[in-house]
């Protein structure tokens, strides 16, 4: 017999190989971290499944949801803060349930590596009323996408496997089988009671719902995604995810109920282990989502009493928490107070010219998420307020509605390409509705760039690689009804500062699209660096405040470095005392007064 | 605790961190180990602080991530950031660090000074090799190859075949550039300590 096959894969890899393995045949989704790598696996057996970028989450989960509706096996794959997005068709698929599975992947971002909140989605599960699993590694990310599959057509129901960054970026070692089931279902006849969900259905599916949630316990009960290991009777700890390893990690000994179906809870099996042992704590990142199912059974429990309920646990934290000893670290370094490395716009960016002139105009500045949100920081420090996907649009004009003149003209809204489709869009539709006057820049890197680079409507790509149709922005923009349209190079400062002078003095709603691709994307840039001239430099560091790691400071001199240079410009327009050079030629700008 | 081996990868986003540690938990997977590998990095592309763990053990190896003060051996590619991480290094660990300087954004936009002395704070502190690998790089042609060059210093530090870390670079890294990657692991591989 041949040996399987080994491989060592991140957990979104390991779901990827198990949407192939275990017949997935429809998958849909919007970029965000942790879950983007998912899809970006998935096309690797693209002539098995069909997979998509979707404008944003809500319509890739609608997508997946028509897939499953209508017998195919489908998956939806999306960042925790996406599943707000598709909240609504989430609630009412689970009245429907489904004709072929239907897997949604949330992928958690507890600790914010790159997220604006920590929200628990397993609460989500348990709101919807949805089974729920739980992989703590990469083997267990594979073999669960084929549990969730058989579960979601065994019990009628969309399935969610929720992950956190940790098990989505960790690698670990997954055997591979090459058993792709054939689905024979033939295109189902129309059940209305079923997939139309007027309140007369939906009546009668709550009940079956109660229904399902009673036989889904009783196989949690009996699952072996539930697992007991039974060892030292003087501590049991019952855990789920991640957490699971580190607690192995820190303590072999203890005896551990390892929750693989966190929704709904095995109370049963969850009683008798805690019978069992002598102190049990319950070890869960984020909220005490099963501790308080658990103690409301009236099941005695240790559990946020003592590990946090804030941000990532790992080994130290969790042994610490309940032993009070550590590993004998002892930071000596915070003492001397080392420079942060925060992320920063890349050297070339084309987003940084637009942070320069909004920052020359004293603009205030409604923004949004991408990479150009890193104008927060300094010396940029461009941003004044954001929240979530496409509140850079309509917050902008709440602003101006609650306001006067003299705030509006000096207003602006900015977003970037994603963003804008995402669901900015909808935001500008209202804008001009509701006689808005303020301006919005549609930062047009041609790509989603934070979360990896991937194509979007507006790329003229689809996931699979095929050209397609490339949504064009400015038509868009001038369709919903704004007049005042303007297209430009960010890096062209002197015409982008004209050209926004005059739309934020305008009393009407305008759009100004900064076009430059993305220089991580941009095959023609020619990459010619700038060098500085010690002689004519005189270390005014007014270059140094574009926010450019390309230059340093020695010697009480701007220096460029030649292998991070794009040739951008951006600090050389600065330079009042034409010390920069290009090809050996001084760059003289006119003045910008 | 474990005997599970602990390896910390650190540097700054776009220095070529995360290969390197694919090219180790690669190579230990080869050798019969079990690995996990867990990395963070910044939000953007380049410029952010980027660290990796690899933990490797001929038994099982349970969490991705190593518990502070419990790393065996540290390798950065930039000299501030070996500093910032030495303290998770067990005391008789070994660090190997590129002596190369890259300015963070508070540093290059003219905030704050670049940490004097940062060798120096480094050797107070822990073991450590520090060198210039991308000087090393550059004089092989290419500067980007820095990375195959402290993961050969790394290399010798560590219970694998050279073998197997070469088939491994091979496969890893692309095609046209082989013969130059070999170099580099073959010249981080000469240094001594
Ligand atoms: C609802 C939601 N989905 C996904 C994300 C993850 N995410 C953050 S920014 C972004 C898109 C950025 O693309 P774009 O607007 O083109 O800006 P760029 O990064 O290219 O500058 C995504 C998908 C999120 N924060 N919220």
């Amino acid at each position: 017999m041949e040996k399987p096959k080994k491989k060592i894969l991140t957990g979104n890899e390991a779901i990827a190989r198990g949407a192939y393995e275990y017949g997935i045949e429809v998958a849909a989704g919007y970029p965000g971290t942790p879950s983007s790598e998912i899809l970006e696996n998935v096309v690797l057996y693209k002539d098995h499944v069909y997979c998509q970028w979707s404008p944003n989450e809500k319509v890739a989960f609608e997508t997946a949801t028509g897939a499953a509706f209508s017998g195919r096996r489908s998956m939806v794959t999306m960042k925790h803060v996406g599943l707000n997005v598709a909240a609504d068709p989430f609630f009412t698929v689970a009245y429907s349930g489904i004709e072929g599975a239907f897997v949604i992947i949330s992928a958690d971002d507890p600790g914010m590596h790159s997220s604006q909140n920590e929200q628990d989605n397993r609460n989500y599960a348990k709101f919807a009323k949805i089974p729920m699993l739980e992989p703590s590694d990469s083997q267990e990310a594979k073999d669960f996408m084929g549990e969730a599959i058989k579960i979601s057509e065994e019990f009628d129901t969309p399935v969610m496997l929720r992950v956190t960054t940790r098990t989505c970026h960790s690698k670990s070692i997954v055997t591979l089988n090459d058993t792709r089931p054939e689905n024979k279902k033939e295109f189902p006849p129309r059940q209305s009671q079923k997939y139309v969900m007027i309140p007369a259905h939906a009546k009668k599916r709550r009940l079956i719902m109660k229904e399902r949630l009673e036989k889904l316990s009783k196989y949690s009960e009996e699952s072996k995604l539930n697992v007991e290991e039974i060892n030292d009777k003087e501590i049991g700890i019952i855990t789920n995810g991640i957490s699971y390893q580190y607690i192995k990690e820190v303590f072999p000994k203890a005896s551990v109920l390892k929750l693989g179906m966190t929704n709904p809870l095995p109370m049963q099996k969850i009683r008798k282990f805690t019978e069992t042992v002598k102190k049990c704590y319950v070890v869960e990142e984020l909220d005490p989502f099963m501790e308080e199912q658990i103690k409301s059974a009236g099941i005695k429990v240790i559990g946020k009493e003592v590990i946090p309920e804030i941000g990532e646990l790992n080994p130290e934290i969790i042994y610490k928490s309940i032993t009070g000893k550590d590993f004998g670290y002892t930071n000596t370094v915070a003492e001397l107070k080392l420079p942060t490395r925060p992320p920063a716009l890349c050297p070339g960016c084309p987003h940084r010219g637009v942070y320069v002139v909004l920052k020359k105009l004293k603009a205030r500045v409604s923004g949004d998420i991408g990479c150009y949100t890193l104008g927060v920081l300094p010396p940029l420090s461009s941003l004044d307020w954001q929240v979530c996907m496409g509140a850079g649009v309509s917050m902008t004009l709440g602003i101006e509605k609650g306001w006067d003149e003299n705030v509006a003209e000096k207003l602006v809204g900015v977003i970037g390409d994603s963003t804008f489709i995402h669901s900015g869009i909808t935001g500008l539709i209202d804008m001009v509705y509701n006689k808005g006057t303020s301006t919005i820049i549609i930062m047009d890197n041609r790509i989603t760039a934070m979360t990896g680079r991937q194509e979007h409507p507006a790329t003229g790509k689809t996931l699979m690689g095929e050209e397609t149709h490339e949504l064009n922005l400015v038509e868009l923009v001038k369709a919903v009804g704004i007049k005042n349209v303007e297209v430009v190079d960010p890096l062209d400062l002197p015409e982008l500062e004209k050209i926004l002078k005059t739309e934020m003095a305008r009393r009407e709603p305008s759009v100004v699209i900064t076009r430059r691709k993305c220089v991580l994307i941009d095959k023609e840039l020619k990459r010619i660096p700038l060098e500085v001239d010690p002689e004519k430099c005189t270390g005014c560091k007014l270059c140094l405040a574009v926010g450019c790691l390309a230059l340093s400071f020695e010697d009480k001199k701007t220096k460029v470095d030649p292998m991070l240079c794009t040739g951008c410009m951006v600090c050389a327009r600065q330079c009042n005392f034409g010390a920069f050079k290009q090809n050996g030629t001084y760059l003289e700008f006119k003045k910008q007064k | 605790m474990s005997d599970t081996k602990n390896v910390l990868i650190v540097g700054v986003g776009g220095q070529g961190v995360i290969t390197a540690s694919e090219i180790l938990s690669e190579v230990a997977m080869l050798e019969g180990y079990d690995v996990k590998k867990s990395e963070i990095h910044g939000m953007s592309q380049r410029g952010g602080s980027v660290s990796s763990h690899i933990r490797f053990n001929k038994e099982k190896v349970y969490s991705p991530t190593a518990p502070e003060g419990t790393i065996d051996f540290l390798m950065s590619f930039e000299k501030l950031e070996g500093l910032r991480w030495i303290d998770h290094l067990r005391q008789d660990a070994v660090a190997v660090i590129n002596d190369y300087r890259w300015d963070p954004l508070p540093v290059s936009s003219g905030q704050v000074e670049y940490t004097p002395e940062v060798e120096k704070k480094i050797k107070e502190r822990r073991k450590a090799i520090i060198y210039k690998a991308s000087d090393v790089a550059s004089k092989l042609g290419n500067i980007r190859a820095t990375n195959i060059v402290l993961v050969g210093t790394l290399a010798k530090l560590l219970p694998f075949k050279k073998e197997t870390w070469i088939e491994v670079i091979k496969n890893r890294v692309p095609p046209k550039t082989i013969e130059l990657n070999i170099k580099a692991f073959e010249e981080g591989f000469k240094q001594e300590f």
